[in-house]
């Protein structure tokens, strides 16, 4: 093609501050920027002196769709935000209808998507710190954890039918109860998991490469980070133990034994070591699940959400009704606003809903960690080589479909 | 038939088809993938080259990360309308002989992103040579998908030394 | 969740004319646009809302003041949510912005702005961030039909493959 491809962008600058700065341009198809982020920087030989994050290219238009969907034809969508840890997703959208609904799910339900989403914040803590030391060149710890990563994926479309992108939370409960020999495979796994993790740790943790490339490199301090709506690992690394899991408890979270790590300066070192802490109390956490969870039905039986049984369709017209009501219109929400949030992978993710009384939402605007954290990413790449950048940006743990929605 | 028609010596013929067969299957075994990864099938395509499903027996293992050098443009991932001219220039600077693949419903079709900000499947604006679907696909998907790719490389012309030979 | 401070804002906030209720466990303060930055300056000095989550806006088309423009503070001391509405018309979207108290406010009033037409008086950078230059209008208007792509590459046909 000959004619001119146009740019996306405005850079916020041009030219340099000084004539022997360079303007480089990183992205947005760059394996270290996850593909969809554009840094333009400003170097000063190897020293980067100021950038322009750019997101924005996964931008798939999830609050437009939303807006054309059943409260329960949207919840793929849901998944495909933060696609490394799709259930934490599917259950925080799932708790805000609820409560905008005024139902309460069973405790067996509550105690599973506990477990289910401490098993999917191990499977993208797995992702980020595999990737991230992939691009620093450690590729032996990359495949290591991406094996105990899909050891998870399988045992995961045991129970819901797809490794990735679950589409298991339903309003009102989840879509099906565990399978025979579920949580046997779960503890093989966590064994297996014990043994990998174990092995990165002996690599990387005081390898004086990674020290060097790791430490005091991306600092951020609390202040900045609280400023800028820094939630998640990132948050935690400068130094204050903030978690809603503590704070402010859901789920079932109360009821369990667990500590929150922190950092001590911030820098990239620490957020590497307290995903990889979160990770033990994360399988911490599942082993005392394992044994809490109790019996009953995974769904609520509530007529106004829940899909009534099949026989109860073929042979009742009432509940034939209701379920071709809730397929074609849609559980009816009643009007008003709702914020739930709860603490995924990254920090804080909040769902916020508006509904107007049908059974289609007037607004569902999801409040991305991910997008908050790229606000303020420029504090942690100025000031610090161009080689800095990468290491930085994998431990910020950027995901694509959470930022740009 | 037609006797105007000029067709080669039936020993060129052979000769050309020999060469199409030694030089497809030196192509097909060693792709160099350009992973033009974007979303959720990212995921995927990390799994389908590590250990477990391992891209390397195919030839396909080691990515280059620019396009000078690859031969293989893997679009894994939804590709907005703001990518779009990216992908376009990334393709436009891979040189011959060069394939795409479509890996995912999102890069194949738009998936179900049927919206403003979604760009409806990426072979409207570049050619592609396979189409694997699947949201994201599994991994014998792909793998699969590389198969059939290889099978097309090998059975396609390969001109090396001018358009006929 | 600290019920007790959610009712003391509500006393406090809603004394002064701003209408204050409490939507399941979060205080809602809905008020004037004029007031927004003195009760947010008030909220992040003496009441510890340290932390700006998020800034959107919901468009009611049938009416008018047409634009509700939403934001959520969290106070990361005391563990509490409060969200501040305001109303603004089609005719004068404008608000003030908050991103001379918190720099998180910079994107997201950007994202804010590009979907639904709203100006954030005082922010310099109100660039598109997830859309790109040369979108022309609005997406997320209930006006803007869904499927109004506007492609950046022209689309390959079989003339111009």
């Amino acid at each position: 093609m000959s004619t001119e491809l146009p740019n996306p962008i405005r850079p916020a600058f041009t030219e340099p501050t000084d004539e022997s700065h360079v303007i480089v341009n990183i992205g947005p198809s760059h394996p270290a920027t996850h593909g969809t982020i554009q840094i333009v920087t400003e170097l000063d030989a190897e020293k980067v002196v100021r950038t322009d994050v750019h997101c924005g290219y996964l931008h798939r238009g999830f609050e437009k769709e939303c807006e054309s969907h059943t409260w329960h034809n949207l919840i793929p969508y849901v998944d495909r935000l933060n696609y490394c840890s799709a259930l934490i997703n599917d259950f925080a959208y799932c708790e805000t209808v609820e409560t905008l609904m005024g139902i309460e799910v069973t405790p067996r339900c509550r105690y599973l998507r506990t477990l289910l989403s401490e098993y999917a914040r191990v499977a993208d803590h797995l992702t980020c710190v595999a990737a991230s030391l992939m691009e620093l060149g450690a590729m032996t710890a990359f495949l290591y954890l991406v094996t105990i990563r899909d050891y998870i994926y399988e045992h995961l479309a045991d129970l819901t039918g797809a490794r990735l992108t679950y589409s298991y939370g339903r309003i009102g409960g989840l879509a099906n109860d565990l399978p025979e020999g579920w949580l046997e495979r779960l503890a093989e796994i966590l064994e297996q998991y014990e043994e990998f993790v174990g092995r990165v740790h002996g690599l990387m943790d005081r390898n004086r490469i990674f020290i060097d490339r790791m430490r005091d490199v991306g600092v951020i301090s609390t202040a900045d980070a609280v400023n800028w709506g820094y939630t998640g690992p990132i948050l935690r690394s400068t130094g204050v133990p903030r978690d809603l899991r503590k704070d402010t408890p859901y789920l079932a979270y109360a009821e369990l034994d667990f500590e929150v790590p922190v950092g001590i300066k911030g820098d990239n070192y620490d957020r590497y070591f307290v995903r990889m802490r979160e990770m033990d109390e994360s399988v911490h956490m599942m082993h005392q699940l394992m044994k809490m969870l109790p019996d009953g039905p995974v769904t609520v039986d509530d007529r106004r959400c829940v899909l009534p049984k099949k026989e109860l369709v073929y042979n009742e017209i009432e509940s034939l009704i209701n379920h071709f009501k809730l397929i074609i219109d849609g559980p009816q929400v009643p009007a008003g606003d709702c914020y739930v949030a709860h603490e995924s992978a990254n920090g804080e993710l909040g769902f916020y809903i508006v509904s107007d009384g049908s059974g289609t939402p007037w607004k569902v605007h999801c409040r991305a960690p991910s997008f908050v954290h790229m606000g303020g990413a420029h504090l942690m790449l100025n000031g610090y080589q161009l080689a800095d950048i990468v290491p930085t940006f994998g431990s910020i743990n950027m995901i694509g479909g959470e930022c740009d929605r | 038939m037609n006797a105007n028609v000029k067709r080669p010596a039936p020993a060129l013929e052979y000769l050309t088809t020999k060469k199409d067969e030694l030089v497809g299957w030196a192509r097909k075994f060693s792709l160099f993938p350009y992973p033009f990864v974007t979303a959720c099938c990212g995921m995927e395509f990390m799994s389908v080259s590590s250990t477990l499903y391992d891209t390397d027996r195919f030839g396909a293992a080691l990515p280059r990360f620019t396009p000078r050098q690859s031969d293989l443009l893997m679009v894994v991932g939804t590709v907005t309308h703001k990518q779009a001219p990216i992908l376009r220039k990334i393709y436009e600077q891979m040189c011959e002989p060069k394939w795409v693949m479509a890996f995912g419903v999102c890069a194949t079709s738009g998936g179900f992103y049927q919206n403003y900000a979604a760009l409806p499947g990426i072979d409207k604006i570049i050619p592609v040579d396979i189409y694997v679907p699947g949201c994201p696909p599994r991994p014998e998907m792909v793998i699969d998908g590389i198969m059939r790719l290889q099978d097309k490389i090998a059975a396609s012309k390969h001109p090396i030394i001018n358009d006929k030979f | 969740m600290d019920n007790g401070i959610v009712e003391k804002l509500c006393e406090e906030f809603g004394s002064e004319g701003a209408s204050t209720s409490v939507a399941h466990g979060i205080a809602v303060i809905e008020l004037d646009r004029g007031q927004l930055l003195p009760v947010v300056g008030r909220l992040k000095e003496g009441h510890g809302f340290d932390m700006l989550l998020d800034v959107t806006a919901v468009d009611w088309p049938g009416r008018e003041p047409r634009f509700d423009v939403i934001w959520h503070l969290y106070s990361t001391r005391h563990f509490v949510r409060v969200r501040l509405k305001t109303r603004v018309a089609e005719a004068d979207p404008v608000v003030d912005t908050l991103t001379g108290l918190y720099g998180s406010a910079g994107f997201m009033e950007r994202e804010c702005h590009e979907m639904y037409g709203i100006v954030f008086r005082g922010n310099a950078d109100l660039r598109p961030i997830l859309l790109y230059e040369g979108f022309q209008g609005h997406p997320l208007r209930k006006d803007y039909p869904k499927q109004q792509e506007q492609p950046l590459v022209p689309y390959r046909t079989t003339r111009n493959p």
